[in-house]
This record gives structure tokens, sequence and C-alpha cells, in this order.
């Protein structure tokens, strides 16, 4: 099976779909972040879990994306940045992010390890609330994309059109002097 | 190494490196980042489908993201699957109606628990398909393609969330960064 055949095969798609859910699940239930009081404890700014998983996450991510994207093995899924769809609905997302004490991933992984708030509450809400903005998307989406439009998609262009590891280089060393900032810190 | 299939908790650092491996396998066999808020969206379109098929299959945003049993769906059933058998492996799995760090604040009331996250959940399913992601999808799937969209939504995840946790729990003087900067009682 080619890797082609394999990425055009939906029933099999559909399993890995699961299958990654489950490794996922796996992760940010040991890594601590389906417990409301570690998101809240990151958001009032003194517990940085969070913040040191997401930045290892997006350290390794990022080396493994450019090998595939240098192989030819991957292609970049990046939306036109705007501050009208990514900054406010990122803010919109924010109220709920503390309101709930979970994120879209993180209400599973509680409802796995057995909060009743999680599904009654949170999970029903993001369905409600996914609804919701598919109801007001024809007005919500156009308005987002036109407003506070920014020229650069990834940061590459930022740097000018520099090659992906060019790019790469300066993103982990920040990366790596944020997490040593942390520890130094004792944060 | 078998003691970590048990331990409860691990560093920060592996579960993230964990999650930053499989989001480029993610990439390498589905050409895509893993993310959650979609998953909510077509089981809302499904629903929808169920009570007002024609209204429902009529909305342009189902017709961009169609409410089937697929990948991105079958994501977050997968998540719960994978966390209770983290949590049941090393014991952790407990039924909880309130969280305590909630319950310390505002009182063990489930009705205004319930009230809290409904709403909170509400929020994220708004804002989440607005921006276009979610922590996984923006925070994690996009930021590791260096994608200004992502760190704009991610921007505004943590602004909003931080904004509005000091706004309910007030500041935690003397604990971390509220340690360092000192000051008040």
């Amino acid at each position: 099976m080619t890797l082609e055949e394999i990425r055009q095969n939906r029933p099999l798609q559909t399993g890995l779909g699961l299958a990654f859910g489950i490794v996922f699940g796996f992760l940010l239930e040991r890594g601590g972040v389906t417990e409301h009081a570690v998101i809240w404890g990151q958001l009032l700014l003194y517990d940085f879990t969070v913040v040191k998983i997401m930045l290892s996450a997006v350290l390794v991510g990022m080396i493994g994306f450019a090998i595939l994207r240098s192989l030819g093995l991957a292609e970049p899924h990046v939306a036109d940045p705007s501050l009208g769809t990514h900054l406010a609905g990122g803010l919109i997302f924010g109220l709920g992010f503390g309101l709930l004490g979970l994120c879209p991933g993180t209400v599973a992984g509680a409802i796995g390890r057995g909060s009743i708030d999680a599904l009654v509450g949170g999970a029903v809400g993001l369905v409600i609330g996914t609804g919701l903005f598919a109801t007001v998307y024809p007005r919500i989406g156009p308005w987002g994309a036109r407003t506070g439009r920014l020229p650069w998609r990834t940061v590459s262009d930022l740097l000018g059109g520099v090659n992906l590891w060019l790019a790469v280089v300066p993103v982990a060393v920040l990366i790596l002097v944020v997490l040593g900032a942390l520890e130094y810190l004792g944060l | 190494m078998l003691e970590l299939l048990f331990a409860p908790r691990w560093s920060p650092y592996l579960a993230g490196a964990g999650i930053g491996l499989l989001m480029t396998l993610a990439f390498l066999l589905s050409n895509r980042p893993i993310g959650c808020s979609t998953a909510y969206l077509k089981a809302r379109g499904m629903l929808g489908r169920l009570v007002a098929k024609e209204r429902t299959g009529a909305m342009e945003y189902y017709r961009r993201f169609a409410p089937t049993v697929d990948w991105q769906f079958m994501i977050v059933p997968g998540v719960v699957i994978g966390a209770f058998i983290a949590a049941w492996l090393s014991g952790t799995f407990a039924i909880e109606l309130v969280p305590p760090f909630w319950a310390e604040r505002f009182g063990g009331s489930f009705p205004l628990r319930w009230v809290a996250a409904l709403s909170g959940g509400i929020l994220l399913g708004f804002g989440s398909r607005w921006a276009g992601g979610c922590t996984s999808g923006h925070g994690i799937g996009g930021n590791i393609q260096l994608s200004i969209a992502s760190m704009l939504a991610s921007a505004g995840f943590f602004i909003g969330g931080i904004l509005i946790s000091l706004a309910l729990f007030g500041i935690p003087w003397g604990q971390g960064v509220w340690g360092l900067v000192g000051g008040a009682p």
C-alpha cells in the first residue's frame, strides 16, 4: 500500500482517526491537562504545565513537519491570517476556556477520567456552540476574513520568504529559551 | 519503562514530545493536523440532519464540513477512550461532579457549575469555529507549520482565558508569576 493509497482509503482513515485520538487522549491525561485545576493554574499564571506541553509538542512537531515537507511527504494546511477571524475567534474561545477550565480536546479527556461537568456541561455546550456558529457563518465568516488581514501566512513569509528550515531554527531557539527561562524561574 | 505505563503523571516535556511525534505521524499518514473542535460541529450537524434534514443540508457551513463519521469525527471519541485507558491503568479514574478547584471558590453546587460549564462549552464551540481551530488544531497543529493565523488564535485563547480566569478566581498573589512580581497582600 502506498502512502497515497493509505491517505485515500476512507475506512482506514476513519480507523486512523480513532487511533490518533486514543494516543492523543492518553498523552493529554498523563500530561495532567485533563484536570481543570491544571488548566486554571496555567490561566492564573502559576502552573506552567500547559505551556510546557504545548511548546515541547510544537518544538518536536515543527521539526517533524519540516522533515516531512523537505521529503515532499506533507502539504501545508495554513489559513490566511486576519484579526477578524483568528484573534476575534480566539478571544471568544478564551472566555470559554477560562469558564470551563478545559478546551475541546481536554474536555473529551476529562470525560474519560470521569468528569461529569465536562460531559453534561462542556461537551454539550461545544455541540451547541459549534452549531450556533454554523448558523451565523454566512455573515461572520466573510466579515472576519476581510477585517484586519495580515500579509504573511507563515513565519517564513514574515522573515521575507526564507526557506522553511531558516524559519524553524529561530523559532526552535526561541522555544528553548522560553522553556529554559520557565525552569530557571522555577515556574 | 514499565512504571511509565502506570504512572499517573508524566513529565510535561515527555507528554509534549509524544504529542509532537503524534502530530508528525498524523501529517504523514493522514496529511492533516489533529484537531478536536470539528468533531463537535459534525455531531451537531448529524443531530440537525435527524431533526431538520433539508434545513441542515442547505447550510453552507455543513457543506464545508460534511456531518459524517470520518477521521475528524473519530478523534474525539478516541480521546475519551485514550484518557480513560490512561486513568484506568494508573487508578485515577473517578466520577467527579464539580471540580474541586471550582468548589473551593464557588461551592459544591452542581447546577451553578453546570451553567458555567455549559456557557464555557458554548463559547469554546462558537469561538473555535470562528477562529477555525482550537488548542490542538491551531495551538499545536497550526503552530508546528509556523502559521501566523494559528499564532494569532493561540494568543487569543490565552489572553481571553487569562482575563476571565483572573476575573473569576482573583489574582493568586505570591504564586507563580505573581510571586515573582511581588507586591500586594
